[in-house]
Parts: C-alpha cells; sequence; structure tokens
C-alpha cells in the first residue's frame, strides 16, 4: 500500500505542478492554523480564568449573615444575626453528602491601619479564625514549621501560621521566626509555621499576606464568644454544593427565625455554580473554535478536491493508458485518495507546525512582559494535535473521493480516445 | 491463439446506431504476424479494441489462448490485459513525467513484480529496442521513433502472449516507420504473436499475412511473403 512507487508517483504528480499545488496547500493549512490559533486562545482564556479560582476546592459554598428583610415568629424585620458555633454541629446532622464545614471568623485591618505589630516592625494583614481542614479547601503549602491542628483547636492555643509576605514584613531576612511571638490587635501569637498559596492570579500578593490562628483561640482573644463570621462548606465530589446548599440555608434559617422565604438574610457565594457557569463558557468557546476551524478547513478541502478533479481530468488519458497496460480501477482509485490525503496532510501539518510556533512566539511575549488579565499560557496538547490529524486524514479522504470515482468513471477506451 | 465468431459491434448515438462490424470470422495462431488492413472509419481500431479487452462485443464470442472473452468486469478485464495483452498506440501514450525505462516497467508494477526485478527487465527491453543508453530520459527528450520503440518495449516487458499495435507507424516518417517495422518483425521472429492495425499498403506488406476490412466486413484474408523491413533501414 504505501510502497515507494507509489510515493515516487505521488511526488511526481503534486510537484508537476508546483505553484498550483502549494496554492492548494495554502487552503488546508491556513484551515487548520486559523483552528489550532483559535483552541490555543481559547485554552489561554480557559487557564487564565482556572488560574482565578486558584486551587480552592471548587464544590464549595462561602455563606455569611445579613440583614433580615422578612418578620416571622413575633421578631422584627431588618435586625442583624449571627452564625453560632451550633449551627455547624445541625449543619452536619440535618444534611448529607458533606465533606467539610468549616466555620470562620476573620480581621481585617481597616483604612490601612496595622494591625499586628512585632518590635519595632508592623503591618496591615487579614488574620482568620479558622479549623485546620480549611487548607483542604483552600490549599497552600506549608513552607515551614506547620499548619495549625486540632489540638491547637482544643486547648485555643495561641499560635499563628502566617503567609510569606507577612515574613518578610515583620522580620530581618535570615531572622528567626519560629517560636518568636507577634501581637496580633495587642494579643500575642506564637508563629508556627509560614505558607505560601499557589495562586498565580492578580491577587497572588494579598494571599500571601494573611495570618490564620485556631477558630477558638480566635473567639477568645477577640471576644466573639460562639459567634460564627461565616462558613466555607465543601460537599463531597459527587455531590454539588448547589444541589444542596437550600437544604443547608433552612438549617441555618430554622436556627436563627428567618422566615423560609427570605432570600437576603443568608449571604452566600457558591464557587461551583460560578467554576459550572465557566466551564461551561470554556466548552462553547472550544466548540466555536472548532466550528469556525473546520468551516474554513472545509473551504481548503473543496479546494483540495476541486484541485483534485482538475487533475484527474488533464490526466484522463494517462489513466487511460494505465488501465490498458492493465493497472486495476482499485489501484487508480487508491492512487488518487493517496495524492489528496498526502496533500492534505503535508499541508495541514504545515498548518500545526507553524501554529504552534506562533502560540510558541505568543507564550514567550507574554512571559517577557508579565502576565496579561485572565490569558495564561495559550497552547494546544497532544489531543487536539491528534484531532487534528484524524479530521486531516478523514478530510483528504472525503476530498479525494468525487476525484478518485470520476477517475475510474471513465472507461479506458474512451479515455485512450481524448485528447 | 485468437478465435473469432461472428463478431457484431455497433455504436448508438441517439436513437441512430452504426453498425461497424458486421459478423467477423477468423483465427489467429502462435507466431503469426497479421496486418488488418482498410481504408479509415472501416472498423480497424473497433476490431482491435474488443480483441484488446478495450471494448466489449454486442454479439458473437471471442476467445483468447483458450479463455473466452465474455462479461468481464473492469477488475478483471485489466488483469486480463496485463497478463495477455501489449499495446502500441499510434501516438505512443508514454506517460510524460516518468522516465523510459519507468514506462517500460509500468506493466511489470500493476503485475506485482519486485522492484528490482523490474528495473533489470525493463533495462533488457530497453536495450533489445536499442535504447538502453536512454533509460534515465523523459519522453519529452525523446524522438518519435524512440518513443515508439519505448512504447513496444514496454508492450514486451509483461511478455504478453499477444502484441496489439494500432498504426504503430501513422505518427512517423517512413524510414522511421521501416525502422519500427523492422522491430516488429524481429519480435515476431522470436515467436511472437502481433496484429498491426494498418491503412498503409508497404506497412501491411511488411506483416505475414492480411486481413483486409471494408464497411464491416473481412473482404479478403490472405498469407503474403513478407517484405523485410531491413533492407530499407
Ligand atoms: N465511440 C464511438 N462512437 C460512435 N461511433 C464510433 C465510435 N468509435 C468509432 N466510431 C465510428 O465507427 C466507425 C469505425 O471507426 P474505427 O474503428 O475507428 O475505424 P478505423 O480505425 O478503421 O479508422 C467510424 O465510422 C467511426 O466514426
Ligand atoms: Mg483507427
Amino acid at each position: 500500500m504505501f510502497s515507494k512507487d507509489r510515493w515516487k508517483e505521488i511526488l511526481q504528480v503534486l510537484t508537476t505542478n508546483m505553484f498550483r499545488t502549494a496554492l492548494t496547500a495554502f487552503g488546508v493549512f491556513w484551515g487548520i492554523f486559523i483552528l489550532i490559533i483559535l483552541l490555543a486562545a481559547g485554552k489561554g482564556f480557559e487557564n487564565g480564568i482556572r488560574a482565578d479560582f486558584g486551587n480552592i476546592a471548587t464544590n464549595t459554598l462561602f455563606m455569611w449573615t445579613q440583614k433580615v428583610t422578612k418578620a416571622y415568629k413575633g421578631l422584627p424585620k431588618d435586625r442583624m444575626f449571627y452564625y453560632k458555633t451550633g449551627d455547624v454541629a445541625d449543619i452536619w446532622e440535618n444534611v448529607d453528602g458533606l465533606r467539610f464545614v468549616s466555620p470562620r471568623n476573620q480581621l481585617g485591618s481597616f483604612n490601612g491601619t496595622n494591625n499586628v505589630i512585632r518590635g519595632l516592625k508592623s503591618g496591615a494583614f487579614t488574620v482568620y479564625g479558622d479549623y485546620p481542614e480549611i487548607i483542604k479547601q483552600d490549599p497552600m503549602d506549608i513552607i515551614s514549621g506547620r499548619f495549625i491542628n486540632q489540638s491547637d483547636i482544643n486547648e485555643r492555643r495561641k499560635v499563628a501560621v502566617i503567609g510569606v509576605d507577612v515574613r518578610r514584613s515583620l522580620y530581618e531576612k535570615d531572622e528567626d521566626y519560629l517560636g518568636t511571638y507577634i501581637k496580633i490587635n495587642n494579643v500575642n501569637f506564637m508563629v508556627i509555621g509560614t505558607y505560601k498559596k499557589s495562586n498565580n492570579n492578580g491577587n497572588g500578593d494579598q494571599a500571601q499576606r494573611e495570618i490564620y490562628i485556631p477558630f477558638t483561640s480566635f473567639s477568645q482573644a477577640f471576644n466573639r464568644g460562639d459567634n460564627v463570621g461565616w462558613m466555607a462548606i465543601t460537599a463531597q465530589d459527587n455531590v454539588p454544593i448547589t444541589n444542596i446548599k437550600e437544604q443547608i440555608f433552612e438549617v441555618v434559617k430554622e436556627n436563627h427565625f428567618i422566615h423560609p422565604d427570605d432570600k437576603r438574610a443568608v449571604g452566600h457565594f457558591d464557587l461551583n455554580e460560578r467554576f459550572q457557569r465557566v466551564s461551561g463558557l470554556f466548552m462553547a468557546i472550544q466548540f466555536i473554535a472548532y466550528f469556525v476551524g473546520v468551516l474554513v478547513l472545509l473551504s481548503g478541502i473543496i479546494g483540495v478536491s476541486n484541485i483534485m478533479l482538475i487533475v484527474v481530468k488533464e490526466r484522463t488519458k494517462e489513466i487511460g493508458v494505465r488501465r490498458a497496460l492493465g493497472e486495476g480501477p482499485w489501484s487508480i482509485k487508491k492512487q488518487i485518495l493517496m495524492e489528496s490525503v498526502f496533500l492534505t496532510i503535508i499541508s495541514g501539518m504545515a498548518g500545526i507546525v507553524f501554529g504552534t510556533l506562533v502560540i510558541f512566539g505568543v507564550n514567550y511575549l507574554l512571559d517577557m512582559n508579565g502576565p496579561v488579565m485572565m490569558f495564561i499560557n495559550p497552547s494546544v496538547n497532544l489531543g487536539v494535535i491528534t484531532i487534528a490529524l484524524i479530521i486531516l486524514m478523514v478530510s483528504g479522504l472525503l476530498a479525494g473521493f468525487i476525484p478518485a470515482n470520476s477517475a475510474i468513471k471513465v472507461r479506458p477506451i474512451e479515455a485512450l480516445r481524448s485528447e | 491463439m485468437i478465435e473469432i465468431k461472428d463478431l457484431h459491434k455497433s455504436y448508438k448515438m441517439g436513437s441512430n446506431s452504426l453498425h461497424v462490424l458486421k459478423g467477423l470470422n477468423f483465427n489467429i495462431k502462435e507466431g503469426e504476424l497479421v496486418a488488418i488492413m482498410g481504408s479509415s472509419g472501416s472498423g480497424k481500431s473497433t476490431l482491435l479494441n474488443i480483441l484488446g479487452m478495450l471494448d466489449e462485443l454486442d454479439e458473437g464470442s471471442y476467445t483468447l489462448d483458450g479463455v473466452p472473452i465474455k462479461n468481464l468486469n473492469e477488475t478483471k478485464a485489466a488483469q486480463y490485459r496485463n497478463k495477455f495483452l501489449g499495446f502500441i498506440f499510434q501516438s505512443f501514450n508514454l506517460i510524460n513525467y516518468k522516465t523510459a525505462v519507468e514506462n517500460v516497467a509500468l506493466p511489470l508494477y500493476y503485475q506485482g513484480v519486485n522492484r528490482k526485478e523490474r528495473q533489470e527487465k525493463a533495462l533488457k527491453y530497453l536495450e533489445q529496442v536499442g535504447l538502453k543508453e536512454w533509460a534515465g530520459h523523459l519522453p519529452s527528450e525523446l524522438s518519435g521513433g524512440q518513443k515508439q520503440r519505448v512504447a513496444i518495449a514496454r508492450a514486451l516487458a509483461a511478455e504478453p502472449k499477444v502484441l496489439m499495435a494500432d498504426e504503430p507507424t501513422g505518427a512517423l516518417d517512413s524510414q522511421t516507420s521501416y525502422e519500427v517495422m523492422d522491430l516488429i518483425q524481429k519480435i515476431n521472429d522470436d515467436g511472437n504473436t502481433i496484429l498491426v492495425v494498418t491503412h498503409e499498403p508497404d506497412i501491411a506488406d511488411m506483416c505475414k499475412r492480411i486481413v483486409h476490412l471494408k464497411d464491416g466486413v473481412i473482404v479478403e484474408d490472405k498469407k503474403v511473403d513478407q517484405v523485410r523491413a531491413s533492407q530499407y533501414v
């Protein structure tokens, strides 16, 4: 099938009219180039958006309290309320499919005033009172020491895990920091570890400027009683949090005498829903890339088919001679099909290579000039290349199909007579 | 070798039908060199095309080397042509992007002969027609007579049972024509069966038998004393 003679003949035929062959090849080249570029751009966009999510567990719901908007059971509207630590246990009890329920309290710095002091240095940082599970919901790398653990919670230890940038602000370059104390709102906490988050998006800097202390110590130190500022709730992988969030809301609404129809009281942010919507967008972008790319490619294919028809027409006599010499119709058909597939694949490969080079160049420029909003590492993977090659293979066959058939439709005697 | 019985052929053109061959009967034995003579339009090519399995007969029977030639599909016909027949055309019909030796090797390629053997055989036949040094040349670099000799080498390459030549000298001047006929005679001397279609009497006289066609019937079928072409060369 792939004998040397066939290849030789394919090359002989295609190089006879170089200019025409090149012009035909360009159609396919362009089509696959557009397809590759569009897919890569889509991927770059996707990477950009995904980086925005960081590697936070996406099946997560964040929940806080807002003003109550409906009077209920004798309680007025427009009142504020707080989640209590008891809510956590009630949620566990009443809702199935949960993985983590992490209550959290938070202390910010208001108006940029410094809330953390160490010796002569100070800084403004966000301080979280958290449970150890939070590290699984909002992953971070522990660079030194350790993260807060259950005994810290139980014993209300005044310990703190600080971001690498916090350390940089409060300590000299090679100063020991593990075991030293920092003052958060005038309460001493001992540094037990540093972390670094791998977010590479715009607020990556902010992510390294946080301090994690045990939830219980936080409540005690800053007089929060059993109040809970907000909760990060992650469901099991096979249970979309979006599907069970209403059940969670019901639990807290009942606990806090809120009207079941009060849509505002429970403030929340459904990361899963957001993530699914964005994923849908990626699908749509990919679909459009394929759609446009394949359409452009199609016009290239039609070009190939057209030229092959002309070539076959020009070679009518030759084909007649070959049949008179005893070449079977299948062999002739195969020859035309192979010419078509070969032309398509070669020009397609050129398109893939050129597209990849362009993507490479764009990546280089992106690296040189720093990150661009929502556009990171546009790329095509091996899967896309394989799909492109399969598309090329099939389209080459399709392009050659009609010409190949028309080549053997003419009877040899008529082919020989034609001049 | 060839047996024809009551062969009829008409061409249909719209509602008209042109009866070209009207019941031909003849046999050709192995080793014969037969000229099919006749004026233009007498049906010579039509006959040769049927014998060459390029066209089908309407009525009658055709047997080639004991094999009845009937209702062949294209694949089968191609195989038979390849195995049984070698064609020589008036306009040479070499493939213009292939060299002389590649052209000669073509029928062998269709037979599935391997590359090395193909090359050897093709060169051998090119040598036989005196064109070994031209093996690597394209047809466009050859003269008319040389082209026809390459075509003859190509027809010989598959070692067919019958060579069929339709006006092999029709496009050549008389000197070159005699050279080609000399070659054809020598090939016949080696025992090959050859059919030559021609309307030129001097060419026909160089064969051993003349079948004269007129208005679709054989008006004469005679053995002749062969005029050797070598005396003119
Ligand atoms: N394919 C065809 N369709 C219609 N008529 C044809 C066809 N081929 C040949 N003819 C006619 O048949 C007759 C014989 O043609 P041909 O065999 O080519 O004659 P010759 O070769 O003896 O000159 C001519 O009148 C020619 O016009
Ligand atoms: Mg004729």
